[in-house]
């Protein structure tokens, strides 16, 4: 079976500085993989090189078995991408948002009213499909982001810090719904900055000044390092960087 | 084209649910049309005059009847000093002062000649110029009126031989009659030039705005993510651009007929078919600062600094012949020039396609340019 996500000595610099410094990953599908990193540590350039918006400078990449630097619209087809900010139309409505990105994805106009109506009554929007997206409240806004990046059924979907912000309750509503995709057969690759929620996925890497400094399942990772949290190991990753970056 | 069809859905929801949209759409016209065609003009109504007549003949009370009756010059104030005339310019009460010498009339029957003295106010130069013009048309018609009335003096006296010069000569009079502007309403010429500038702050301005709003927003990040081409993206942002800046057009064209009665001598097709070009190009204009730009107000300055460029060489305000050598080039490559000459030509001349032929080419090439200049400059973030 096709890796959902493969890459080889990922590279791209800007100037002299090197923001990521010749990554490998191996993402399974139907994983949760968490993509760790202190900010500034090149985990959103990494996410940029791997849905197309921006060109490595050198190393491959496969994503849902394309090539992102030669394939990159047969990839663009099979991923979701959520970003770090809020990108829905403020000023469209919560309906008119889902109708867009059906459209644009190609769905017909059956597949968008019935996914749509599913998805207003899953997300508890019922009475506010009509309301402009700027009148509704954050987590259901990030909530509603997630849905529609999932909306054509992407094979594999990005989520860059989701949960920024965020209460705690909605975002262990928003974990469930990413555990939800995942157990439909989507691939999720998501960054955060809560080690709590590092805890849930399948495997993590974690990334440092570039490079990735540890890969493997929660539990390897703590016994690794001999502590009791992801939390403890990433402070132990991270020290040395920020020591240095302090001096 | 399907996923066409939903963005310019979007658009078109997005702009009409924006009430500043609104009101760009249905003001500016309006507000730019009155104001600008009616500030925008080298026409000198009237001048004040303060009139010195020292000779009180009835020659110089019939030469101020001829000026009052051309209703371009109204006497103002009246004295005997040319100091009085002087405080008068100084403190603007007056904009002229004619000063008419004793023994005018005497002069005049002896010697054929006389002298009359004209002081104008001429911190604004064009219209001292303009204003100096009118009186000497003036002097000219009266001399000639009164020379015509002493003739047969000098008729009787040099029958057989030539005419002296300067004595009694046979005139040149130039007649001439305006054609196409006949009633020289300034107004006339300034609107269809107005109405060019009207679209190209529409088409460039909303456009870039609006596709940089979209970079600021992180929509066209999440837009870039999508199987969506860049062709299609750059359509769905451009032709609700385009047809609402047709819009502006038609709205800009009704006022123009309904509150300044602009002839529209021509074709409206044409106009339209030449706008719809020019549009092109504006637009163009509008997505390359976009590509070039991050915030709305980089946009807009850059938008500012190429509209007055555009607009000082584009002949809307100051002729093109009188410019220099190379800003007449700069001017010559300036779509916006021939786009307002083709509409002048078009509604005041009622030129045909034939006539407006080389600005339709030149508008043609110009949109063909500058679109593919920018679509090319346009990424869809892969760089």
């Amino acid at each position: 079976m096709t890796l959902a996500i493969d890459v080889h000595q990922l590279t791209r610099r800007f100037g002299s500085f090197t923001a990521v410094d010749a990554i490998d990953l191996d993402v399974q599908q139907g994983e949760v993989f968490g993509f760790l990193g202190a900010n500034g540590a090149g985990k959103t350039t990494a996410i940029k090189m791997l849905i197309g918006l921006l060109s490595p400078s050198g190393g491959t990449a496969r994503v849902a078995g394309f090539d992102v630097l030669t394939q990159t619209e047969e990839v663009r087809r099979r991923i979701g991408y959520m970003s770090q900010r809020f990108s829905l139309y403020d000023d469209l409505t919560v309906r008119e948002n889902i109708t867009l990105y059906g459209g644009i994805y190609g769905l017909t106009d059956r597949e968008i009213r019935e996914r749509s109506d599913a998805m207003i009554d899953k997300l508890g929007l019922a009475s506010s499909a009509k309301r402009l997206v700027r009148t509704i409240p954050l987590g259901w806004k990030q909530k509603l982001a997630f849905s529609v990046a999932m909306l054509h059924r992407p094979s594999v979907v990005f989520l860059d810090e989701p949960t920024g912000g965020v209460d705690p309750i909605t975002r262990r509503q928003f974990w469930e719904m990413i555990y939800a995709a995942a157990a439909d057969g989507t691939t999720v690759f998501v960054t955060t900055h809560y080690m709590d929620e590092a805890e849930y996925c399948d495997r993590l890497s974690i990334m440092v000044d570039g490079r990735i400094a540890a890969q493997g399942t929660p539990v390897e990772l703590k016994s690794e390092f001999g502590v009791a949290s992801i939390d403890d190991v990433f402070v132990q990753l991270a020290r040395p960087a920020a020591a240095e970056a302090g001096r | 084209m399907r996923p066409l069809l939903f963005l310019l859905r979007k658009e078109f929801l997005q702009i009409l649910r924006d009430p500043a949209m609104v009101r760009i759409l249905f003001m500016i016209p309006i507000v730019q049309l009155v104001v600008l065609s009616n500030a925008a003009t080298f026409e000198v109504k009237r001048s004040r005059m303060h009139l010195i007549d020292r000779d009180r003949s009835e020659m110089s009370r019939g030469l101020v009847d001829r000026m009052t009756a051309s209703r371009r010059f109204e006497v103002a104030e009246r004295s005997d000093r040319v100091e009085q005339g002087n405080l008068g310019l100084m403190r603007r009460t007056v904009d002229m002062v004619m000063v008419i010498p004793p023994h005018f009339e005497r002069d005049i029957v002896r010697t054929r000649g006389a002298h009359v003295q004209m002081f104008f106010n001429a911190e604004d130069g064009a219209a001292a110029g303009v204003t100096s013009s009118y009186a000497g048309v003036i002097l000219t018609r009266y001399a000639g009126e009164l020379g015509a009335r002493l003739q047969p003096m000098t008729a009787l006296a040099g029958a057989r031989h030539e005419a002296p010069p300067g004595r009694g000569q046979p005139r040149v009079e130039v007649r001439s009659r305006n054609r196409y502007n006949a009633e020289l309403d300034y107004r006339h010429y300034m609107v269809p030039g107005i109405l060019v500038q009207l679209l190209t702050i529409v088409g460039t301005l909303l456009t870039a705005m609006n596709t940089v709003r979209e970079k600021e927003a992180g929509t066209l990040e999440q837009l870039n993510v999508t199987p969506v081409s860049k062709g299609v993206f750059i359509a769905a942002k451009l032709l609700p651009m385009w047809i609402i800046a047709l819009v502006v057009l038609s709205i800009g064209l009704l006022v123009a007929k309904l509150v300044f009665s602009v002839p529209m001598e021509g074709s409206l097709l044409l106009v339209y078919a030449g706008a719809g070009l020019y549009l092109m190009a504006a637009l163009g204009i509008g997505l390359w600062v976009a590509t070039i730009t991050e915030t709305q107000q980089q946009a807009m300055f850059v938008n500012f600094a190429l509209l007055l460029v555009y607009l000082l060489m584009s002949g809307l305000f100051t002729p093109v012949r009188s410019m220099p050598e190379w800003a007449q080039w700069i001017a010559r490559v300036n779509p916006m020039m021939h786009f307002i000459t083709l509409m002048r030509a078009v509604m005041l001349k009622g030129a045909g396609v034939m006539d407006v032929a080389r600005e339709l080419g030149v508008l043609v090439v110009a949109s063909v340019l500058v679109l593919s200049i920018a679509v090319r400059q346009y990424h869809k973030g892969a760089h």
